[in-house]
C-alpha cells in the first residue's frame, strides 16, 4: 500500500497519454464554445438591459437564480429532456456562464464616465456608433473581468458533466476513483487546474493587447481589480 | 409514460418521502444512519453536511478575516486563496479526497464542501474590516479605546453586513455543492439524482432536480432575509452595492 499505487506517476501518462489528451481536448472545446455562446447572448442582453431599464430587473433576476440552481440540479433537470451527453452539459454551462458576464456587462457599460459620452454625442454621434466606439469599448475591463471569472468557473463545471457522462477531464476522474487509480485522479485533476490557469493568463494577454491604453494606469487601477464575488 | 408525468408520480408517494423502510436505520457501529430512499431523511442529511461543513469553515476562516481585516494586511493573499479555490473545480477535491485515506462517504465530503465554503467567508470579513473609514477607526484610538475594542465594539458592528454577505454566500454555494457527494457514495439529495440516472428512471431524476433546486433557492431566499434583518437600514444600500448578490 506504499508506492503500488502513487499519487503521481510517469507510467500512467505514458500508458495512457492519448486517452488524458482526448479528455483534454474536450475539456477546451466545451469550455471555449460554452464561454463564447455565453458571451453571445449576454452581450445583447446587457445592451437591451441598459437601453430598457424596465428589463435589467428581470434580466438579472432570472440569471441569478439559474446560478442559485446546483449544477447537479440543473443538469438533472436537462437530462431527461435534452438527453445524456454533450447537449446537457453545454447548456447547463452557458446557463451558468451567463449572470456573471451579464452583469460585469452592466456593470461596465454603466461605469463609462458621462463626459465621454457627452461628448461623443455633441460630435453626432449615433446610438449604435456610440455604442461600439465609445460604450463597449469603455467597458472592455469590467467584461474581460467577467469573461476570466466565467471562464475558470466553467473549466472548474465541466467536471460535474461526469453525471451525464460527458465531464471532460472529470470522466478520467471519475473512472479513476471507480478503479481506485490515483494517478488518473492526480493528474486529471492537476491538468483541469492548470487548464484554468492557462486560460485565464491567455484571456489577461488578448485583453491587454486590445486594450492599450490600461497598460500605463495599470498599476494605479490593481488595487481595484476585479473583486465582486458570486 | 412522460417524465413528468413521472416526477410527479414520484414526488406524490408518500413511501419516496418516508422510505420503505423508516427515515433512520443503524450503523454497523452502532450509530445513526438516514435511509437512502427516504426524500425526507435525505434532506435532512444534506442539511447536517451543508451545516457542518459551513460550521468547520466559519471557525477558522471568521476570525482569520476579521483579524487580517483589523490588521489590514494580507489582503492580496485573501484574493489569491478566493481566486484559487475557483479554479478548483469540485469534482477533483471529491475525488482526491475519496481516493486518499480520508476514504468514501460523507466525511470526505464534508471537508471538501467546508474548503469550498472559506473563501466567501474570509474575503468578505477581511473587505468588511479594513473598508472601514480611516477616521472613524481614529476617532475610536482617540477616545482611548483599545485594539480590542476598536475591533470588536467600532469595526465589527460596521463590518457586519458584508460578514453577513459572505456567509450566506457560502451556505448557498455549500447547499448547492453537497449534491455531489452522491458520486463519491455520500448522501444527500444528490442521491436521488444520481440513482435515477443509473437505473434510467428520468422522472426521479427530474423530481431530485427540483428538491435541490428547491432547496438551494430556499436557501437562499432565507439567508438573504436574515442578512437584511442583521444589516442596520442605513447600512444596506451599501451593503447591496458591495455585495453584488
Amino acid at each position: 500500500m506504499v508506492d503500488d499505487n502513487p499519487w503521481l506517476s510517469l507510467d500512467y501518462l505514458r500508458r495512457s497519454g492519448d486517452e488524458v489528451l482526448d479528455h483534454l481536448l474536450i475539456h477546451v472545446s466545451l469550455t471555449l464554445q460554452a464561454v463564447a455562446i455565453a458571451l453571445a447572448i449576454a452581450l445583447p442582453l446587457a445592451i437591451l438591459a441598459r437601453r430598457l431599464p424596465r428589463l435589467s430587473g428581470p434580466i438579472l433576476g432570472v440569471t441569478g437564480v439559474l446560478y442559485t440552481i446546483p449544477s447537479l440540479a440543473l443538469f438533472a433537470l436537462l437530462a431527461p429532456y435534452t438527453g445524456i451527453g454533450r447537449t446537457t452539459v453545454l447548456i447547463g454551462l452557458v446557463a451558468y456562464a451567463l449572470l456573471v458576464l451579464v452583469r460585469n456587462t452592466i456593470v461596465g457599460l454603466e461605469g463609462v464616465d458621462r463626459d465621454v459620452v457627452d461628448a461623443a454625442r455633441g460630435l453626432g454621434y449615433s446610438r449604435t456608433r456610440l455604442l461600439f466606439t465609445v460604450e463597449l469599448p469603455n467597458a472592455l475591463p469590467s467584461i474581460v473581468a467577467g469573461l476570466r471569472l466565467a471562464t475558470v468557473t466553467t473549466v472548474a463545471l465541466v467536471t460535474v458533466g461526469v453525471v451525464v457522462g460527458y465531464g471532460g477531464l472529470g470522466q478520467l476522474m471519475f473512472r479513476g476513483l471507480q478503479s481506485n487509480y490515483r494517478a488518473q485522479i492526480a493528474t486529471s485533476s492537476l491538468l483541469c487546474i492548470a487548464l484554468a490557469l492557462v486560460l485565464d493568463v491567455l484571456i489577461l494577454l488578448l485583453a491587454r493587447w486590445a486594450m492599450p491604453w490600461t497598460r500605463t494606469r495599470r498599476r494605479a487601477s490593481r488595487a481595484a481589480s476585479p473583486e465582486s464575488a458570486a | 409514460m412522460s417524465v413528468l408525468a413521472d416526477a410527479w408520480d414520484y414526488l406524490t408517494d408518500p413511501f419516496s418521502w418516508v422510505g420503505a423502510n423508516g427515515m433512520f436505520g443503524e450503523n454497523f457501529d452502532g450509530s445513526v444512519r438516514f435511509q437512502r430512499d427516504s426524500i425526507l431523511a435525505l434532506t435532512l442529511e444534506h442539511l447536517y453536511m451543508s451545516i457542518a461543513a459551513v460550521g468547520i469553515a466559519t471557525a477558522i476562516a471568521l476570525p482569520l478575516g476579521l483579524w487580517l481585516g483589523h490588521l489590514r494586511r494580507g489582503g492580496t493573499a485573501t484574493t489569491v486563496v478566493s481566486n484559487v479555490s475557483r479554479a478548483m473545480p469540485t469534482v477533483a477535491l471529491l475525488t482526491l479526497f475519496a481516493a486518499s485515506s480520508i476514504g468514501f462517504g460523507n466525511r470526505a465530503v464534508i471537508i471538501a464542501a467546508a474548503i469550498f465554503a472559506f473563501p466567501p467567508i474570509l474575503t468578505n470579513a477581511y473587505t468588511g474590516m479594513a473598508g472601514v473609514d480611516r477616521d472613524v477607526r481614529d476617532a475610536a484610538f482617540g477616545q482611548g479605546m483599545s485594539r480590542r475594542q476598536v475591533a470588536l465594539r467600532v469595526e465589527l458592528p460596521l463590518a457586519v453586513p458584508l460578514v453577513a454577505a459572505g456567509l450566506r454566500t457560502s451556505a448557498t454555494q455549500t447547499v448547492a455543492t453537497v449534491p455531489l457527494a452522491a458520486l463519491v457514495a455520500g448522501g444527500g439529495l444528490g442521491v436521488i439524482i444520481n440513482n435515477g440516472l443509473a437505473t434510467q428512471r428520468y422522472g426521479q431524476v427530474l423530481a431530485g432536480g427540483l428538491l435541490v433546486a428547491a432547496l438551494a433557492l430556499g436557501t437562499d431566499a432565507l439567508l438573504a432575509r436574515l442578512q437584511r434583518r442583521v444589516t442596520p437600514a442605513p447600512l444596506r444600500a451599501a451593503a447591496r452595492a458591495t455585495a453584488g448578490a
